[in-house]
């Protein structure tokens, strides 16, 4: 005879299983990270060539105007430094949405998803793990940065860290979005040409926005509506030790709506992703 | 011992936030015609006085209580008492006064007058003209030796250094420079004379014991032309182990060993940067930039530039008081 063990319905979880799930996605994803050193070296090497290349032949490109918040002239490489920095989260974000197209093709979103615990913490962890990564990434390319002579002040490596994870969740959220509108892996290369690009290049990262203004002011209220440009300057602000409450607004606002579409998105009963019969992915 | 620590840190930590005391900066603003006074507390200017037309060489005098600025245009040498920041007195130059230097004591002037070529002799103390000197033609540089006996007057299109005695009032020796030379600077302990040559692009090293150049410090910035890089006001620590030399339309400050007269580092300033001055603890160097019409504050120890604050149109020179 065998005998069924019926477990009692719970209306909750304890803290400590909250923490326990958090942990295990943090720890894939930096272990994922730790072990894939490839993604690492290109995560750095994709800004340090904008830094070390690009830079270099456009240093007189900013002209005479001094804008906040710095105080003085300013070298070009010492400007786009903060676009940089978002740069890596904004590859980070996506390439971790990519991460979750990959994981869902392989079966190991299952594995995420039996989890009992709501679906929405869940993706927020994944959310976090993502970040955490980028942050790792934004660092490490700071302390190249440094003997480059980009050294904001000491206290900007501090204070810059809220608005990096901000930024990171809103990246994040927004990789996460995309992600799960794309069926296959090889969707991928769209997202590359009608996300990361345009947000990029849209935006204040390689040119302040009066010049940007100068040459198109249609172009100017492109870039001045990029989430990412709030993103880019939310982060050259607090890495001088300064807050930009709009950038600040934006990001946050546009953090919190991208994950309830996240969250609203990866709902099989409500998904954007159109499921097979049993339920499954198509 | 962590107590100790502790004390270290609590008073490493109240003398990073103490504000260091201010002094007052003038500026004067070539083409509009004023002085703008930047309190180095806030870095900010808290008044302009109108002067006379044209000004350009400012310095305070060694007593601390008034500011002396050549007005070119109006051929004359104006005074502005420190205190009420009012122009008090003139002083007579020849025509179009443009740098000038005092003895130690502050008792003696000599006023390099660009259009008449002439080095006038003042006697501060009398406000009166007490002689004239015939020197090179548009003579502009002037300074003193520590030792007080040697002035050196650069002259613009003869291309010289000129060494008068101070005492007879009589050139002693010439020292042929590169193309324009504008300023020029004692090391304190009077080992060297530097010249920059706006032109020639270099600072000329004099020996001025053997009275001759003895080597030249040149620039190279990558991505500029050579004809942007021209060096023109000097600044030295009295130690002399750093000098900051203007390089004009170069728009960078070049940072320059003392001993092995190499450049360590270029600084990024506003437009056409010209003269400059310290404050009296050497902390920050302040340099007026000409065309981008504002002055940048470099922190000296940490070579870096920290702020830059819009004064008038075209400042030229700058003197910070000296206690």
């Amino acid at each position: 005879m065998t005998s069924t063990t019926v477990t009692p319905a719970r209306s909750g979880f304890s803290l400590s299983e909250y923490i326990t799930c958090l942990n295990g996605i943090v720890w894939r994803e930096a272990l994922r990270f730790l072990h894939q050193r490839e993604r690492f070296v290109s995560a750095l090497v994709r800004p340090l060539v904008w830094l070390f290349i690009f830079a270099a032949g456009f240093r007189q490109v900013l002209g005479i105007s001094i804008i906040p918040p710095y105080e003085t002239y300013i070298l070009y490489e010492v400007y786009i430094a903060p676009g940089l920095m978002a740069m890596i989260q904004l590859f980070n974000g996506m390439q971790s949405s990519l991460s979750m197209v990959y994981d869902r093709e392989m079966g190991n979103m299952r594995t995420l998803l039996v989890s009992p615990l709501p679906r929405g913490y869940l993706l927020f962890c994944k959310l976090l793990a993502g970040t955490a990564v980028s942050l790792l990434q934004v660092y490490a390319f700071l302390l190249i940065a440094w003997f480059w002579d980009i050294a904001p002040p000491t206290i900007g490596y501090l204070t810059v860290l809220p608005a990096l994870i901000l930024s990171g969740l809103m990246l994040g959220a927004l990789g996460m979005l995309i992600s799960s509108g794309i069926k296959q892996l090889e969707n991928f290369a769209g997202v590359m040409n009608f996300v990361i690009f345009p947000m990029f290049f849209a935006s204040s990262a390689l040119y302040p926005l009066w010049r940007v203004r100068e040459g198109s002011p249609l172009l100017y209220y492109v870039c001045l509506f990029n989430p990412f440009t709030h993103a880019v300057e939310l982060i050259r602000f607090a890495l001088y030790g300064q807050m930009n409450w709009v950038s600040f607004a934006v990001v946050g606002g546009c953090t919190a709506i991208f994950m309830i579409g996240a969250i609203y998105a990866y709902d099989p009963s409500r998904g954007l992703v159109r499921r097979g019969p049993g339920g499954g992915e198509a | 011992m962590w107590r100790r620590c502790l004390l270290t840190g609590v008073s490493a930590w109240l003398a990073a936030i103490t504000p260091a005391s201010a002094f007052i900066a003038y500026v004067s603003n070539e083409k509009s015609n004023t002085v703008s006074v930047i309190d180095t507390d806030s870095w900010t200017v808290t008044r302009t006085i109108k002067v006379g037309q044209r000004p350009r060489g400012i310095e305070f005098t060694r007593d601390g209580k008034f500011v002396m600025v050549a007005v070119g245009d109006d051929d004359t040498i104006q005074v502005i008492d420190a205190k009420t920041q009012q122009i008090v007195d003139t002083l007579p130059s020849g025509p179009d006064p443009e740098l000038f230097a005092q003895d130690a004591a502050g008792k003696i002037m000599y006023v390099a007058n660009e259009n008449d070529n002439t080095v006038t002799v003042i006697d501060l103390e009398k406000r009166a003209r007490i002689g004239d000197i015939q020197v090179g033609v548009e003579p502009e540089g002037m300074t003193i030796s520590p030792d007080g006996k040697m002035l050196i007057n650069t002259s613009e299109t003869t291309n010289m250094a000129h060494f008068i005695d101070t005492a007879t009032r009589q050139i002693v020796a010439n020292v042929l420079v590169d193309a324009r030379p504008r300023f020029a600077e004692f090391k304190r302990d009077g080992s060297e004379l530097w010249v920059s040559s706006e032109i020639g692009g270099t600072v000329s090293i004099i020996d001025p014991v053997k009275r001759e150049v003895t080597g030249k410090i040149t620039f190279d910035i990558p991505g500029l032309r050579r004809e942007a890089i021209q060096p023109v006001g000097i600044g030295m620590t009295k130690d002399g182990k750093t000098a900051f030399i203007a390089l004009g339309p170069a728009n960078r400050i070049a940072v320059v060993d003392g001993a092995s007269h190499k450049v360590t580092k270029y600084l990024l300033v506003g437009q056409r940067v010209w003269h400059m001055d310290f404050t009296p603890d050497e902390k920050y160097l302040l340099v007026t930039n000409g065309v981008s019409n504002d002055v940048s504050v470099i922190d000296v120890a940490a070579q870096k530039v920290i702020k830059t604050i819009q004064v008038g149109e075209l400042p030229w020179g700058i003197t910070i008081a000296k206690p």
